[in-house]
């Protein structure tokens, strides 16, 4: 029993925080979210594929590095914090799951794989639990969902309009499509566990985001109210404006290990992974969400302008909340496995089934 | 990360399985607030004493076993699964002897410890005085040398289980000049010395939780000291570490009330879902108690590969406190009507017996919120040093 990560993977993860910390800026936020009609930059995918943050599950003969669901967990916690404006997870997680994962089709992976690995393919992911497909009109590829079918689609087979959304992080489009066997790329048989794994570790990567969003917007709330002084001295020094902050560390201390566990439990395919990556998905939401508005709340009404950068974090953060899968969906799914009746709870069921033979990363 | 228990930690989950198994009383021993519960509490840590099960976490020699933290929480599950008794001398146990690990002389671990284990002496905290709560750096109780003894007089307050414990830790003031966290020091007292007036405080269930504590010119020999004289402050403060930190409530507790609590909304469903709120706050508590246990897994092994416990430990004394309120507050919403009533009333309608559990909880869950620092101190805490706000 170990609920630590390697010391590489921490360093990987810290290498990671440096280079973001540098390379995204809110500034350059602000610049991508405001002058870009795609919301994308090509700069940024250039240097997140230097990183090798493209080709992290890419496997080794696609020429990718072939880490797993926890390296990526940590590294979704810094997309979060940084509000990364690009659809990397689309593309170098969730796409490429896919794609290894399919049947056969040797000749879509070798066309595809190598491609995310050097960050030179733009892959957009259309499931029903979103509505819309991010990315779907600037994509050089889209894998769709018809009725547990993996359909793949160029940009000249579908149409895109574009609905209007509150986060600029990404542009949400609604996809118009005809699925025909010349699409499908794999039969509902074996797509039905594919889209599941696929939906858990987008909700996993989802709920890691939040975590990292709520990090930054409590870390803003915080840098916010130890400068602006109101009555003589720093906002921060009053106890009713601390203890909303405080609430934030408490709710980000005790949702990071759940993330965690799901992490595992996608890693190791856990009976009851479906239970523990809805669970991450609601603590990281409700910690977001309190992050934000008690770092609002601290800002005052500088928090309330365009101007400020908590607003592109806070937008970013309500958005994810809801996609792979809103609140209604992932308590549905917790009920599903806890109140049925005889579900393995209380002392010792903690970590019920975690695979000990299979090592992910 | 390697979230499964090896071949070892999975036989000594057996061994106290078993062991429970064999030796939990098949009746709940009375409350351990009145005489005859707390002697058979006692009785209780003698016979957990000789399974070599009363402390777990100590070095053999003085009783243990030398379990490491992640064996001490297969150890908990175990023991709040098998519904065993409230530990009577958690405060001895868990609370001091980890400072006495720390501050104590080999004479001292020797003299205290083994009895501690075997239940023979049951330990009581006197840290609060009536002038001085959150701001225990205002104790005002003196403790002055007079050749090898110490001279106390004062007044302690709030003292859990003080009315039947046989000793007591707390801080006194050594140096009369001193103000604030200097010149206090830490002594361990028998409660029967000439000159100890021990005064009941009934707590909210009517039973006499706590008590006061007078001391007229009570003599402590000098040898009572642990750590320096007027270091007292910093060996308070390892004890309120661990007990904000781990020991003092362990996540299995947790556990076990939520797995009641989903047990009675799953027996009451279709009244409890008249009130939406319910099944929500119901799966709340699972996961919050969840969350709880894997952030205590987690800090288990960052402590076993080295790392200490800082500021962190504050968030665990409100997180655990808020949902133990919740989960009693939950139940108490699904027994409505029936909520009030005590154990013993026998009319309990649609419930039988079951609202007898859920009372008491509810009661000693608005103490956790206040004991052990209360939670605004314990935000203070994490606002000032976890994310540095200016004080
Ligand atoms: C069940 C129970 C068992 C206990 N057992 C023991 C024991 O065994 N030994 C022992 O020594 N003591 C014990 N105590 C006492 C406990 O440690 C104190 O109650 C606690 O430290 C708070 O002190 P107080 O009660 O004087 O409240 P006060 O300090 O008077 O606080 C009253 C209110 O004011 C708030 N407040 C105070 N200062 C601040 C501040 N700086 N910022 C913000 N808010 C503040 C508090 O949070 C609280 O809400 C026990 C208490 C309970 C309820």
């Amino acid at each position: 029993m170990d609920f630590t990560f390697e010391d590489q993977q921490l360093a990987f993860r810290d290498a990671i925080h440096k280079f973001l910390m540098v390379e995204a800026a809110p500034e350059m936020l602000r610049e991508i979210w405001e002058t870009t009609k795609s919301g994308r930059s090509a700069e940024l995918r250039a240097k997140l594929a230097d990183q090798g943050l493209t080709a992290l599950s890419v496997p080794e003969e696609f020429g990718g590095i072939n880490l797993g669901d926890l390296d990526w967990v940590l590294v979704q916690q810094e997309l979060g914090y940084f509000a990364i404006p690009d659809s990397l997870t689309d593309a170098a997680y969730l796409a490429v799951y896919l794609l290894t994962h399919l049947p056969a089709d040797i000749n879509l992976k070798r066309d595809w794989l190598p491609r995310i690995a050097a960050g030179k393919a733009r892959i957009a992911v259309g499931h029903p639990l979103n509505p819309f497909v991010a990315d779907a009109a600037n994509a050089d590829l889209l894998l769709l969902w018809h009725d547990d079918e993996i359909h793949a689609l160029k940009p000249g087979q579908i149409t895109a309009s574009f609905n209007p959304s509150i986060d600029l992080s990404r542009r949400l489009y609604k996809v118009d499509w005809t699925p025909s066997p010349a699409t499908r790329i794999c039969p509902a048989k074996q797509g039905r566990q594919l889209w599941k794994d696929l939906a858990d570790r987008a909700a996993l990567a989802a709920a890691a985001q939040l975590l990292g969003l709520a990090q930054r917007m409590l870390d803003l709330g915080v840098d916010h109210a130890a400068q602006r002084k109101q009555f003589g001295k720093p906002v921060g020094s009053f106890q009713a404006v601390k203890h909303h902050l405080a609430d934030v560390a408490v709710k980000i201390e005790f949702a990071e290990p759940v993330i965690h566990r799901a992490a595992q439990a996608v890693a190791e395919d856990d009976p009851r992974r479906a239970l523990y990556v809805s669970h991450a998905k609601l603590a990281a939401g409700e910690a977001a969400r309190l992050a934000g508005r008690r770092s609002i709340q601290a800002h005052g009404a500088m928090g309330y302008t365009w101007e400020a950068d908590l607003q592109m974090y806070m937008k970013r953060a309500w958005a994810l909340d809801a996609s792979w899968g809103d609140a209604k969906f992932h308590k549905a799914r917790v009920a599903a496995d806890i109140l049925a009746g005889a579900a393995a709870i209380g002392p010792s069921t903690t970590f019920p089934n975690m695979n000990p033979e299979s090592h992910h990363g | 990360m390697r979230l499964i228990y090896t071949e070892r930690q999975k036989q000594f989950r057996e061994e106290i399985r078993d062991w429970l198994a064999a030796h939990v009383p098949k009746a709940p021993l009375p409350s351990f607030d009145t005489e005859e519960g707390f002697e058979a509490h006692r009785r209780w840590e003698a016979t957990l004493f000789e399974g070599r099960w009363s402390a777990v976490t100590w070095p053999k020699e003085y009783g243990g076993r030398g379990c490491d933290l992640i064996e001490w929480l297969i150890f908990e599950e175990e023991y709040w699964r098998a519904g065993a008794p409230l530990r009577v001398n958690q405060n001895g146990v868990f609370l001091l002897a980890p400072t006495l690990m720390e501050y104590g002389s080999d004479e001292q671990k020797a003299r205290f410890l083994p009895r501690m284990a075997s239940g023979q002496d049951i330990w009581a905290q006197g840290w609060s005085e009536p002038g001085a709560g959150s701001d225990m750096a205002a104790i005002r109780s003196r403790a002055v040398r007079d050749g090898d003894h110490y001279v106390i007089n004062g007044q302690k307050t709030w003292s859990t289980r003080a009315v039947w414990a046989d000793w007591l830790f707390g801080m006194f003031r050594t140096d009369p000049a001193s103000s604030r966290h200097h010149g206090l020091t830490f002594i361990l007292l028998p409660l029967d010395l000439p000159g100890i007036t021990i005064r009941p405080i009934k707590q909210l269930n009517g039973l006499p939780g706590f008590a006061e504590i007078f001391f007229d010119d009570v003599r402590v020999p000098v040898e009572n000291r642990l750590g320096d004289e007027g270091a007292g402050w910093n060996v308070a403060m390892a004890t309120a570490g661990f007990e904000r930190g781990l020991m003092l409530r362990s996540p299995a507790r947790f556990q076990q009330t939520a797995r009641k609590l989903v047990d009675l909304y799953l027996r009451h469903r279709e009244s409890a879902d008249a009130d939406p709120g319910i099944r929500d706050a119901v799966m709340k508590s699972w996961m919050d108690a969840e969350a709880y246990t894997l952030a205590t897994y987690r800090t288990a092994s960052r402590l076993g590969k080295g790392a200490k416990i800082g500021a962190e430990a504050s968030t665990n004394k409100i997180f655990w406190s808020e949902l133990d309120l919740l989960m009693h507050e939950t139940a108490m919403r699904i027994l409505g009507p029936y909520g009030e009533l005590m154990p013993e009333a026998p009319d309990g309608g649609p419930f039988g017996h079951e609202h007898a559990a859920w009372l008491d909880g509810f009661l000693f869950a608005q103490a956790g919120p206040i004991y052990a620092g209360t939670n605004e101190i314990q935000r203070n805490i994490i606002a000032e040093r976890m994310l540095g706000l200016p004080r």
